[in-house]
């Protein structure tokens, strides 16, 4: 290239303006609670918007009875949601019963929402299998290895495809972290190389256990990383529950008429720790980062909307937490209840039909476990 | 019945399941319109269109993702991964997934998918095209392991994998493809997934090999034999899990064993049965068990591989050694 002369490409304005068609996140309602997109917001009841702020009234205080049950000792792993209620109750809400969920491990309230109940989630926590049998069957339990669950759903979404279902897709979540993963990629890629019916949802919660979003990727948004796979993808404020529901539910149409998948960046925030077992956020982060997020809360602005409409009250929303946490108690004993594990059980199901050593280890615990 | 090559044996499986089950699948890199890199799957996307059998793009762990939700949406799959050494690449999704979701399921759910790779030496190939890599994926419970030593076993087990409602990884010789070629029959027959086969009967001595080092224990065999060592050998065919029942009946047989194996020596199928022999039977030997396999260094550049990879000869002088204890 001669010296001083034009560059036959412009590298600096493509990488300034990459980010142009997600400057503006989809928001129906703004921090403040003002409706900000009064159209959208009627298209819905006021049922239906009561019933959203039940839902996150009910993951909140799923969220906060999990933490006692948690300190109490009663519990497992558990990832902390409060926070997320906007992004994980305005998205599930989107689909059907027939549509597979492939969840990842801060996914189950929607996994409850989906078609299981409080105490299978409790038992997914304290570690029985109990807790990965679920009413519906279109679902698979939390991914632990996160990424496996975007290649899955790609796998899935041609399946239905292949069968001709209609009116059927498969949604998946993962995190701000997950998207560094190759299988984050190599799912998205795949689903749309074979233009199967999938949601993808990337809930960005800011951070990786202590690893800050903006140290994932140069990339200005999560959602602009679709578009290298040919897939169209939104950001959406994640405290904004109409929003994320609009939003899931155009997604939800357009993959299941047959155009391919959908990437959905939710904007939300992680209040607590990473998990149960020992993270404590205050080694990364710091109460001024944190107090924005806070001041944007889903239940906060949805809570203002519902009042101002006449159709929502304090008292109301107290009795709920109540009723809530009496049927979380009543799950965790249930829970409880449910049979001790057996080692001669897990070799059971290692294989379908079990291998002559396997056979042999069977007798063995049974022994043991009949003493 | 017609003279067929390993390759073209696996091939007439694969065409058995794709006619006797419409659930079946088969996908991977250049599968479709290519056949394979090998060939292993020509002609079978014109018989039974883009639908059942088909490309992928180009990414390991993506196929296998494929796979198990393919799966779960009550298909039967039939990955290829086209070659075992890639196979590092889908190791989450045989080894962290695909293994282990029967038991996550409490044995609800099945996950009957058939991964197909070729692997094993003395083709000359790229650095990561003949990796023995057995040895990572024996140890994985939920997941069985075969590998063929010759056509008629071939489509034999190729059928019963794919019938399998347990996930089982195939492994096709490189070096077998084609050449060796075998009486096998143009109907569908199946080979059990989890048998030996005592391929040469013998009085002195046991020799239990699998895949390529079987036709070397044959001929090590033949040579001993000139010296009226009789030898028997054992195609374990099945690597997980390991009849030991046909090899115990041997050793009590001949009293010494001699185990051979492609893979480096450290770890692996070798050492396994060495000591499941070691703990049922040593009162009934009379001699060491004797090992023979590959130097545990990495697979060799292809220039070394003949003087690396164990042969006839090394089986036929570790015999000798273990006869005349």
């Amino acid at each position: 290239m001669a010296n001083g002369s034009k560059q036959i490409v412009d590298f600096a304005k493509i990488k300034a303006t990459m980010a142009d068609p997600y400057k503006h996140p989809v928001q129906v309602i703004d921090r403040e609670g003002k409706v900000v997109d009064p159209d959208t917001l009627a298209k819905y009841s006021d049922d239906q918007l009561v019933d959203f702020m039940k839902k996150m009234v009910w993951e909140r205080t799923l969220h906060e009875q999990t933490m006692n049950f948690s300190r109490q000792g009663r519990l497992g792993f558990y990832a902390p949601t409060a926070g997320e209620e906007a992004s994980e109750m305005g998205s599930v809400t989107a689909f059907k019963q027939q549509d597979f969920l492939l969840p990842a491990y801060r996914d189950l309230p929607q996994m409850i929402q989906h078609g299981t109940t409080v105490a299978k989630g409790f038992l997914w926590s304290k570690g029985h299998v109990e807790g990965n049998q679920h009413e519906n069957p279109n679902m698979l339990f939390p991914q632990i290895i996160i990424g496996a669950q975007y290649v899955e759903t790609a796998g899935v979404a041609l399946g239905i495809k292949k069968n001709g279902d209609e009116d059927r897709v498969a949604f998946v979540y993962t995190g701000d972290g997950g998207t560094s993963q190759g299988d984050w990629y190599e799912g998205v890629n795949f689903a749309s190389a074979f233009q199967a019916p999938a949601v993808f949802f990337v809930q960005n919660n800011g951070w990786a256990i202590s690893v800050p979003r903006y140290k994932q990727t140069a990339a200005e948004t999560l959602a602009q990383k679709a578009v290298a796979m040919g897939v169209p993808s939104v950001q959406v404020d994640g405290m904004d529950i109409v929003a994320v529901h609009e939003v899931s539910e155009a997604a939800r149409e357009f993959a299941a008429a047959g155009n391919g998948p959908v990437v959905i960046e939710t904007l939300t925030y992680r209040y607590g720790a990473h998990s149960s077992a020992g993270d404590d956020p205050s080694r990364y982060r710091t109460d001024e980062e944190t107090k924005p997020w806070f001041d944007a809360d889903p239940l906060i602005r949805m809570r203002k909307v519902l009042t101002d409409k006449g159709v929502w009250s304090q008292d109301q929303e107290d009795k709920l937490v109540d009723e809530y946490k009496d049927e979380f108690k009543e799950a965790m004993k249930e829970a409880e209840a449910a049979p001790a594990q057996k080692v001669s059980d897990f070799l059971k199901w290692t294989y379908n039909v079990p291998t002559p050593a396997v056979k042999k280890q069977i007798a063995e615990f049974e022994a043991k476990e009949s003493k | 019945m017609a003279k067929m090559t390993y390759i073209k044996a696996i091939t007439s499986g694969l065409d058995q399941v794709l006619k006797d089950d419409p659930k079946t699948l088969i996908f991977g890199e250049d599968v479709g319109k290519n056949g394979g890199v090998f060939r292993t799957t020509v002609d079978l996307q014109d018989k039974y269109g883009e639908d059942r059998v088909f490309d992928t793009p180009l990414a390991e762990s993506g196929i296998l993702g494929l796979a198990i939700g393919l799966s779960l949406t009550g298909w039967r799959p039939i990955p290829e991964i086209q070659f075992m050494g890639f196979t590092f690449e889908a190791m989450d999704g045989i080894v962290g997934q695909l293994a282990r979701d029967h038991y996550r399921f409490g044995g609800q759910k099945n996950f009957p998918v058939t991964v197909r790779t070729p692997f094993g030496g003395g083709t000359h190939t790229a650095e990561m095209h003949a990796d023995n890599l057995e040895n990572y994926f024996v140890s994985t419970p939920g997941l069985r392991v075969v590998t063929p030593a010759n056509p008629y076993d071939a489509k034999g087990l190729v059928i019963s994998a794919v019938e399998s409602d347990d996930p089982v990884l195939f492994m096709e010789n490189l070096k077998l493809y084609r050449s060796m070629k075998d009486e096998v029959p143009d109907e569908k027959y199946t080979v059990p997934l989890d048998t030996a086969k005592v391929v040469r009967e013998g009085t002195d001595l046991t020799i239990v090999a699998y895949s390529a080092e079987v036709n070397e224990s044959l001929a090590a065999a033949d040579a001993l034999a000139k010296d009226n060592i009789s030898a028997e050998v054992i195609d374990l065919r099945s690597l997980s899990p390991i009849d030991t029942d046909t090899v115990f009946a041997s050793v009590d047989k001949t009293h010494k064993v001699v185990i051979v194996q492609e893979a480096q020596r450290m770890a692996g199928v070798g050492a396994v049965v060495a000591s499941d022999i070691a703990e049922e039977k040593i009162m009934s030997l009379d001699a060491p068990i004797g090992r023979v396999a590959a130097p545990d260094s990495v697979y060799p550049f292809a220039q070394a591989e003949n003087d690396w990879i164990p042969n006839a000869d090394d089986i036929e002088a570790k015999a000798r050694e273990i006869v005349n204890y």
